[in-house]
């Protein structure tokens, strides 16, 4: 599904990623973990658009679609949600959903003057839907709320609503479950299941929460130092050495053993790696 | 004879208040609705103004023209002209950060001042473009003015309806959603250059209009008109304190401020006149004040934007406070 070979960025003097090479099959709920700074995000920026690699190549299904600006992406079925909640704020719940739809025929200017009936009709169906969603995500009281005044729960709530308006190929969620309760990331959590079940979205997943990724995720794939430590399922990742040498640093001695190496350099030097 | 010299001050302050508005509802489209800090109204004002005066009035052996054509053209002209240059203006600056988009585009503004004041065979220089018709100018008074705000009201009602409609649309929608948030917009499959670009034309269009208008009004245009503080400063806080977002608040505001403005000149003209020559900062003063006064105490505005409705044919909406 997306297929992402030699990739690499700098910024400046920093290299956020180094040759990096990542598969994310069709179907699969992908995890992707690492320490801060091991270049996740910037991977996902790069994949989503935000800013072109410096060296190597992304694919999506089969097309190359390195550098394409992140609209160009989604018409090709990649959405993405962000790390921090990203929701149109002064605009209720509801119409925060009715944004992502592709081809509105109001959004041309001329036909919101011009075709006025057609446009409403077809408002009309992407309200319908809206609702849909919001009934799904358990937002259906919160509907003409200004999306700036819910909790940072629900508006990670809403980022996946987003996504759900679209026909999806591959969603790639940053952090879905960050600053979010447990009770409402079991849901959050079911809801993914569903969507991947249901819907058939592939699910290309960064998350520091392990029990999530335990609990959604196979494959998942260890980064760090802007590269791709290992991969496999996740009772695999937990019993190798050098994933736990990764996130501890080399500042733990009594449990660094011969698998150490070169890769795991001291924490403080790759905190200051934009993530 | 003193009660029809108030009427006729009332009715020029309406038909420059509806200029004004008209100027504003421009202001709205791109900073109320897209987040657009174009600080050079003055520049697509002008524009417009001398579109519209070189096109009608009659030939001149000074200036461009005059092309002698029927009014309405002169004010198609305005728009036309306005929104071409807003597009050149456009393509370049409008990836730019918002604070340096306010930088270029009261550089352009400037630039576009200096141009007409001294490329005299364009504009007129110094003297500008005179003798440009006004709409009902042969009717006697008080119809002549009548006439013109009647225009002024038509053109004011129309544009306000298609406005409007272009807002509670998914185009609305998408330039408040880039508005918001630029990044979320884009990762939801939203051209956002392209949707900017739209906004900053249409509005830059419309500010051109209120520069034709004005011209029609006074019947002239000089160098001296595009006065930063008149047209980009004003229509900037009429919007403020009406409310950014919201149509019409634009309008509300443009009548309240010019009635403000107009006042204090009543208020200055009483003062000693020692005092006279500093009036015109007096009045500047007030207007800031009130400005304050509005942001602390209704930080939306008079009248602070309002989502449009969305609701099920079947369901009653809540009142949204």
């Amino acid at each position: 599904m997306i297929s992402v070979r030699n990739l690499s960025k700098h910024f400046g003097g920093i290299q956020a990623v180094r040759d990096c090479s990542v598969e994310v099959e069709r179907g699969s709920i992908t995890g992707l973990i690492g320490p801060n700074g091991a270049g996740k995000s910037t991977l996902f920026n790069i994949i989503a658009g935000v800013f072109p690699p410096s060296n190597g190549t992304v694919t999506l299904d089969g097309e190359d679609v390195t550098g394409l600006k992140p609209h160009e992406l989604f018409a090709r079925g990649l959405v993405r949600t962000f790390q921090i909640a990203h929701e149109y704020s002064s605009m209720p719940v509801i119409e925060n959903l009715m944004v992502p739809p592709p081809n509105q025929r109001g959004e041309t200017l001329i036909w919101s003057w011009l075709q006025w009936g057609a446009v409403r009709r077809q408002e009309a169906e992407i309200r319908d839907k809206a609702e849909d969603v919001l009934a799904f995500l358990r937002l259906t009281d919160l509907k003409y709320e200004l999306a700036g005044n819910l909790s940072g729960g629900q508006k990670k709530l809403l980022e996946l609503g987003r996504t759900m308006m679209t026909d999806a190929k591959v969603v790639l969620l940053d952090e879905v479950g960050a600053g979010v309760n447990r009770t409402l990331l079991g849901e959050l959590s079911t809801d993914i299941e569903r969507l991947n079940r249901e819907r058939g979205y592939t699910f290309f997943v960064i998350e520091h929460d392990m029990d999530l990724i335990a609990r959604l995720c196979d494959p998942v794939i260890v980064m760090a130092q802007g590269t791709v430590l290992t991969q496999g399922s996740m009772a695999d990742i937990r019993a190798n050495e050098a994933v736990i040498e990764a996130y501890l640093g080399g500042g733990v001695p009594a449990e660094t053993g011969p698998n150490a190496g070169p890769n795991a350099g001291p924490g403080g030097a790759s905190e200051a790696r934009p993530s | 004879m003193e009660l029809f010299g108030l009427f006729m001050y009332l009715l020029g302050f309406l038909a420059v208040a509806l200029i004004y508005a008209i100027g504003c509802l421009g202001v709205n489209i791109n900073w109320g609705f897209t987040g657009l800090f174009n600080v050079g109204v003055a520049g697509f004002f002008a524009v417009g103004a001398y579109s519209t005066a070189i096109v009608t009035s009659p030939p001149s052996p000074v200036h461009l023209g005059g092309f002698d054509l029927p009014i309405p053209v002169g004010l198609v002209a305005a728009i036309v002209f306005a929104g071409a240059v807003a597009w050149v203006v456009g393509r370049i600056c409008l990836r730019l950060r918002s604070d340096y988009l306010a930088i270029a585009t009261v550089g352009i503004a400037e630039i576009l001042r200096l141009v007409f004041r001294n490329f005299e065979s364009l504009g007129g220089g110094p003297f500008g473009v005179q003798r440009v018709p006004r709409p009902f100018e042969s009717l006697p008074q008080p119809w002549s003015e009548i006439g013109f705000i009647v225009v002024l009201a038509v053109i004011l009602l129309l544009l306000y309806v298609l406005i409007q409609r272009a807002w509670s649309a998914p185009w609305g929608r998408v330039l408040r959603a880039i508005r918001d948030n630029e990044e979320a917009a884009a990762a939801a499959g939203k051209n956002v250059e392209a949707f900017r670009l739209q906004a900053f034309v249409l509005g830059s269009a419309i500010m051109g209009l209120f520069g034709g208008l004005f011209a029609l009004y006074t019947k002239t245009i000089t160098p001296n008109a595009i006065e930063p503080l008149m047209v980009t400063f004003l229509p900037w806080v009429m919007l403020i304190v009406g409310g950014s977002g919201n149509n019409k608040g634009a309008i509300l505001g443009a009548v309240a401020i010019w009635a403000l403005w107009t006042m204090t000149e009543i208020l200055t003209g009483l003062l000693p006149s020692d005092w006279a020559s500093r009036a015109a900062f007096i009045r500047v003063f007030l207007i800031g004040l009130l400005l304050q006064i509005v942001l602390q105490r209704f930080p939306g505005g008079l009248l602070p934007e309002k989502p449009p409705i969305i609701r099920a044919p079947d369901e009653k909406h809540p009142d949204r406070a």
